[in-house]
């Protein structure tokens, strides 16, 4: 009776049994980088939007600062969705014939809300604060990015926990002065590190340890 | 072997499809903005009761809240004093809300006017610099004209902040360099 297995066969078990390694290792790098990938954090992805919103034009084209519609970030934990009223402001005699803003007046005649699709969506288990953060010199675009370049609006950052924690580690690699918390394409005079350990200091932010503490966020 | 091998398969599955379990993340409760399924308007939002006044909402302040005077009319008096914090506050508000239509000189020739809403008549007229600051509150509260209300949009303090930059608006465009300290003269070297 022959042999079942050929000689060869030897050496290719061998490089199955060595190789299963870097398979694992490969899986592990794969899930990771999955993880984190924009596809699952859906970083960079424009929402689907019952009116096609651009910040872009009302932002970056009229100017239009980001407080005249997100009224509350001062003073509340949540930047808020303007109500139709806010649109109409302007609308109710600029586009004012436009089929696009159909859903917007139908709203306003109606009393009944849009149904804004939310775009940076945080878990409920975090406990995020607009006021807090604006106050202590973190700019909107810190963590939104450039809205004024928005056709439509999409997530910047990935909003993990390991990202919020660059900032709650280091914020003086990212805080600004008060004065341009809404400015879009801000540039620190000078070095940021420094202005920002300033501004750590003259704000009174706590420290690291303080800011990276679980009940922080999370209660 | 066979059997095992499913078996596994399946833990496996099981274990990696467990992360994907979002209850955590969207909690069945209410943060603000949050539709809801229960009220009839779909809102979690629910409006005050009418006749409810929060605690420290009463506002029988009236001149603050009304910027009206005991007689009923506009008052030319400030709820507080007019420091040079309320004027910067006031400058700061004013550049958000006000700007878009009325500039950021007051002369009514803003952003959106130019894409074609109904033009604000400037500050820097005799009928509009007489008004008393009541007024001015008034119109921000109420609205005037084209210009929609914007009581929701701006607290009363900073409604009162604006009117304070208001006024400073207006005295600039009739300023002469007489009314600028000597010390503080060198300033105005950019400005052709």
């Amino acid at each position: 009776m022959s042999q079942i297995f050929r000689r060869s066969t030897n050496t290719f078990t061998r490089a199955t049994i060595f190789g299963a390694v870097f398979m694992l290792g490969l899986t592990v790098w794969a899930i990771d980088r999955l993880s984190r990938s924009d596809y699952v954090t859906r970083a960079t992805q424009a929402r689907e939007q019952p009116v096609p919103f651009s910040h872009a034009h009302h932002v970056g084209g009229l100017g239009v600062d980001c407080q005249y519609c997100h009224t509350s970030v001062e003073i509340s934990s949540y930047a808020n969705i303007p109500p139709t009223k806010t649109c109409m402001n302007c609308h109710s005699q600029i586009w004012s014939t436009s089929p696009t803003l159909e859903p917007v007046r139908a709203s306003y005649r109606t009393n009944q809300s849009i149904r804004w699709t939310k775009v940076n969506d945080l878990p409920d288990f975090v406990y995020f604060n607009h006021s807090i953060h604006v106050n202590k010199g973190v700019g909107c675009e810190s963590c939104h990015g450039r809205v004024d370049r928005m056709p439509l609006t999409y997530q910047v950052n990935s909003l993990q926990m390991e990202w919020c924690l660059n900032c709650h580690r280091n914020p003086e690699k990212y805080v600004r002065p008060r004065e341009f918390i809404t400015t879009m394409g801000y540039q620190p005079a000078g070095d940021q590190e420094e202005i920002g350990r300033k501004l750590v200091a003259e704000y009174k932010i706590q420290n690291a340890r303080a800011l990276t503490s679980c009940s922080t966020c999370h209660r | 072997m066979r059997t095992k091998l499913t078996l596994g398969g399946l833990a496996l599955s099981l274990a990696v499809l467990s992360a994907c379990r979002q209850d955590m993340h969207d909690q069945p409760k209410y943060v603000p903005l949050r539709p809801s399924d229960f009220f009839a308007d779909g809102r979690s939002a629910r409006p005050i009761a009418e006749g409810t006044v929060a605690r420290g909402h009463l506002n029988d302040d009236k001149l603050f809240y009304t910027g009206k005077g005991a007689d009923g009319r506009p008052s030319q008096e400030f709820p507080m004093p007019v420091t040079k914090a309320l004027l910067l506050r006031g400058e700061q508000r004013y550049n958000i809300y006000c700007t878009p239509c009325h500039d950021r000189t007051g002369n009514g020739n803003g952003m959106i006017v130019r894409r074609g809403y109904r033009r604000p008549p400037t500050y820097h007229s005799d009928r509009l610099r007489q008004q008393p600051n009541g007024y001015l509150y008034d119109v921000i509260t109420n609205g005037f004209g084209a210009m929609p209300d914007y009581a929701a949009q701006v607290q009363p303090a900073d409604r009162w902040a604006i009117v304070a930059y208001i006024r400073a608006l207006q005295l600039s465009q009739q300023a002469s360099i007489n009314d600028v300290p000597p010390e503080a003269r060198n300033q105005l070297g950019g400005a052709k």
